[in-house]
């Protein structure tokens, strides 16, 4: 690229970048810091002279103790975990199907069907949440995971439908009529050849539903109540605040605890992610 | 010579396979699950959500049918007022500078250098992070006694009076477009850059040596070509900021005093909180009209811009 | 005047790649220059550092009387016609060529002249309005070259700029070159790995390999007297036939021997060789040089050969034979009738026949 002499580099590209990676950074440090500081250190006030941000001499895991202990912590996590891997799943067969109906089968209403997906994904959980909050109740799904189970693949779907329909666009339409002279029925090569070819897109579609799925609020807010059965965002926010007392130190430890499976998850497919969000905007 | 028929040939039944064959059937079974999860949880709680927008119904008790009353009620509500004006204010000044910095950060990030794919991993992390628990961090990052950009500032000698980030009014809303812009830059950040890739930069390289600087190049070559996938991301960005809860929830609660009072958790307050759930149903569904709106003129210049 | 000096110039990339080695050129006004090489020999590098798009390692890069080293491309009055065109793709034929002016400031009437005059003068004054995507590769290589002469620069830089064309197109465009060449006169640097193409187009020709010039010549030059074994083979299509062969001296003359072959060498060559009877070296003969032996050709010049392959082109046969454990391609007449294993005698044209170091691959 034209970019001139070595200073130039370091002032308009080098030193910009290091202050925006710092900045999208440094809350997650200040995560960690927190967690492994003891109570004594923590509350110091901004402006007396003790004041030591960066650095704890004395790291504890008092607050990762109590998160244990005297919260359901622990259940959160498998709770979570499991509400995202089973919506994850539901909403990965569903989206592979309707991708592959979308994209690669001939019949009236496709365009009207891909345009109504689309519209659903238009439709906020905010503003669903109190007739839906009515409607779960009426199915008695209330406080229990399935409520999200069966509602958070309303926004998923239709994400990975689209993610789906663009990688099945892209495969050739040589591999299936190969499939089908060999004497595979439709389904069947669909099932052989399509999907295999499809598993980069199926394993975007799947992560950004994962991490999708952790990100969800409201309606575990709304329809889950008892304390074993929130999740870890529901949870650390209600079960950790009494009252006006913020709990800071093992605040943060949840956030920190709780962020971690995601990174990991994320950590091991950042390839696939980044292709399934760019996928998605440039579909 | 006796011919002999071959047995089954003429009066085969058409089998089960022959369907699945058929195109639209098989699109119908495909698509069947899809249809039932969207409709069973998204068509009809819409529908039932307007329902319940026209009747005056509350926890436990039972409503009747009373029009557009909740509809007027909360339209001469001051706080709804305040909300509409908040939502629609924190949404366009955090598209504006998600938009910006996001472009600033993909052209930044839109060249060879070391380290390249793991900066590129490390910058979605405020993307990835469940939103509640990183709030949680900025939160207590703005801690009126406890908080480390006070300290910040302290240090270098901006500030001798404490910044009440979350419990001043006119900071408050300015605290979460913060935390908002922080979440989104990535997402900006990521989605642009991958459009900036798709441009030649032999694009740059000719229009450099036609005699154009910089800014030029920038605005008369990679701006145009970048459009359709700005405006996908606009679209995408604006539609969850306009409909936010978690942040807000979490940061302030749409205090003080309403000052970050948005759609979302004002109907939150109202439905779930006070139990009054025709109102409360009335405001969430109040969203829908301006969302609607943002959605088709954004839809309309993408489709503009495409076949331009 | 305008004459482009590249002086000791060289380009190290980031990590210690030496693309190019130290290159020394001068392209005279209204020369059209040619580099021409294999990928990776360092052609295109050197003609983007002359462009302002790489940064000079060491060395300078004049054009006229300026050392243009730190200018940046818009101020060194280059135009440059790129391997994909690089047409913007939003803005229409006219805008495409007009973009240039526009960014100089030009008046818009003046720009709405030059322009018109540009697509006349290529023929494209129906396509003003069209988009880049509505066009053939055929009109998209023209449009490019309009937005490179609208703005009469010092010099034109050209970046493979047939690669992309079908063979037929390909040909059709080379002519075109050539004329608009002949009737703008300026200065221009052309970059390909088609040979070809270089002795068509060039004035003269630079053959570079592994960043390093290996000779500058025009075309017929290189094509006649080529400086190395790398040159040699590199010009000329199908190009020549080399065999790996000892040097003896007997009976007074000088031979050239491989397995199967023994070659008289003619007394200009021997002389050059001057004592190196027992050195390894490398025979070389185009195809169009070799012919079917006839009654009259000495003995010292023919030899026996074996045919492999029989390509029928038409205008002339090609033969791969094989002698002895070397292979040869040999050009012969189109009424030829011959057939796969039979045995011919192949005949050597003497003042064709080149000769080059085992070593050095230099040009004895």
């Amino acid at each position: 690229m034209i970019e001139g002499a070595a200073w130039r580099r370091w002032v308009f590209y080098n030193i910009p970048l290091i202050v925006f990676v710092f900045v999208l950074l440094f809350p997650f440090y200040w995560m960690i810091i927190t967690t492994f500081r003891p109570d004594g250190e923590l509350y110091r006030p901004w402006n007396a002279a003790n004041y030591q941000p960066f650095w704890t001499n004395n790291p504890t895991l008092d607050h990762i103790r109590y998160l244990f202990e005297e919260t359901s912590f622990a259940r959160w996590m498998v709770n979570t975990m499991f509400i995202a891997a089973v919506s994850t799943v539901i909403s990965l067969v569903c989206g592979v199907l309707a991708g592959y109906a979308l994209a690669r089968l001939n019949f009236p209403f496709a365009g009207g069907l891909g345009t109504a997906i689309f519209v659903t994904y238009l439709v906020p959980q905010t503003l669903l949440f109190i007739p839906l909050a009515e409607i779960i109740r009426n199915f008695r799904l209330g406080d229990t995971p399935w409520s999200l189970i069966l509602t958070y693949p309303t926004f998923l779907i239709p994400f990975c439908t689209w993610l789906m329909m663009g990688y099945f666009k892209a495969i050739p339409k040589e591999l299936e009529e190969c499939a089908r002279i060999d004497g595979a029925s439709r389904f069947r090569a669909m099932l052989c050849i399509i999907l295999p070819v499809a598993v980069p897109g199926i394993m975007s579609a799947g992560i950004f539903a994962f991490t999708l799925s952790w990100n969800e609020f409201i309606y575990a807010l709304v329809f889950l109540s008892s304390p074993e059965q929130k999740t870890v965002p529901v949870g650390v926010t209600s079960e950790l605040i009494r009252g006006d007392v913020f709990f800071w130190g093992p605040l943060m430890a949840g956030a920190l605890l709780g962020s971690i499976p995601v990174a990991v998850v994320y950590s091991f497919f950042v390839e696939h992610y980044v292709s399934g969000l760019t996928g998605s905007v440039k579909g | 010579m006796a011919v002999t028929a071959v047995p089954g040939v003429a009066s085969r039944p058409i089998p089960r396979l022959r369907r699945m064959e058929d195109e639209r059937w098989l699109a119908l079974a495909l698509l069947a699950p899809t249809a039932v999860l969207l409709g069973l949880f998204i068509a009809y709680p819409f529908f039932e959500g307007v329902m319940l927008s026209l009747s005056s119904t509350r926890v436990g008790i039972e409503g009747q049918f009373v029009g557009l009353k909740n509809f007027e009620k909360i339209w001469s509500d001051s706080i709804f007022q305040t909300a509409v004006w908040n939502t629609f204010w924190y949404t366009a000044v955090t598209t504006v500078f998600k938009l910006g910095l996001g472009l600033w950060l993909a052209m930044l990030l839109n060249r060879h250098f070391r380290g390249k794919a793991l900066v590129r991993a490390f910058i979605l992390l405020p993307f990835i992070i469940p939103t509640v628990l990183s709030t949680f961090a900025w939160k207590w990052m703005f801690d009126p006694t406890f908080s480390v950009i006070n300290w910040a500032l302290f240090q270098i000698g901006f500030i001798d009076q404490r910044i009440n980030w979350l419990g001043d009014p006119d900071l408050a809303m300015t605290s979460i477009i913060i935390v908002n812009v922080w979440r989104g830059v990535p997402f900006f950040a990521i989605s642009l850059l991958a459009g900036l890739q798709t441009i030649s930069p032999e694009l740059q390289e000719a229009a450099a040596i036609d005699g154009a600087r910089p800014w030029q190049r920038f605005w008369h070559v990679t701006w145009p070509l970048l459009l359709p996938v700005t405006m996908v991301v606009v679209l995408f960005s604006v539609i969850q900021t306009f409909a936010d809860f978690q942040l807000v929830y979490v940061m302030t609660g749409g205090g003080p005093a309403n000052a970050t009072q948005l759609f979302a958790t004002y109907a939150y307050q109202i439905g779930i909180g006070t139990g009054l759930l025709s109102e409360g149903a009335a405001i969430s569904l109040a969203m829908f009209p301006f969302l609607f709106l943002i959605v088709v003129v954004q839809l309309l210049y993408i489709r503009r811009v495409e076949t331009r | 005047m305008a004459l482009v000096s590249i002086r000791n110039v060289n380009k190290v990339y980031d990590g210690g790649v030496h693309a190019v080695k130290n290159v020394n050129l001068e392209v005279r006004d209204k020369e059209f220059m040619v580099f021409v090489g294999p990928s990776g020999c360092g052609k295109t590098t050197t003609l983007r550092m002359v462009a302002g798009l790489e940064s000079i390692t060491s060395g300078d890069v004049a054009i006229g009387d300026t050392v243009v080293n730190e200018l940046p491309p818009m101020d060194r009055d280059i135009a440059m016609v790129f391997q994909n065109y690089a047409l913007y793709p939003h803005m229409s034929v006219f805008h495409n060529m007009a973009f240039g002016l526009k960014m100089r400031k030009f008046p818009k009437d003046e720009i709405d002249t030059r322009v018109r005059e540009a697509a006349a003068i290529l023929g494209i004054e129906n396509l003003l309005d069209r988009k880049p995507r509505q066009l053939s590769g055929g009109q998209r290589q023209r449009v490019a070259r309009g937005g490179a002469i609208v703005r009469p620069p010092q010099v034109f830089l050209f970046d493979e700029p047939l690669s992309n064309l079908d063979a037929k197109l390909r040909v059709q465009m080379r002519v075109e070159l050539k004329k608009l060449h002949e009737r703008l006169g300026t200065t221009a640097i052309y970059v390909t790995h088609d040979q070809v193409e270089a002795m068509t187009l060039g004035d003269r020709v630079v053959v570079m390999k592994d960043g390093v010039v290996q000779q500058v010549g025009e075309p017929l030059e290189l094509y006649n007297t080529p400086a190395n074994r790398f040159v040699a083979g590199f010009i000329g299509s199908p190009s020549m036939n080399f065999a790996d062969v000892t040097l003896s001296g007997s009976n007074g003359a000088l031979w050239a021997e491989a397995p199967g072959i023994r070659i008289g060498l003619p007394e200009p060559i021997a002389r050059r060789i001057n004592g190196r009877s027992g050195a390894k070296a490398t025979m070389g003969i185009r195809p169009e040089d070799l012919h079917v032996a006839r009654p009259g050709d000495p003995a010292e010049l023919c030899f026996d050969a074996e045919v492999e392959v029989v390509e029928q082109l038409g205008s002339e046969i090609l033969l791969d034979t094989r002698a002895g454990s070397s292979t040869f391609v040999a050009s012969v007449e189109p009424t030829l009738r011959t057939r796969v294993h039979d045995r011919l005698k192949l005949a050597i044209n003497p003042d064709r026949l080149h000769l080059f170091d085992a070593q050095t691959e230099a040009a004895i």
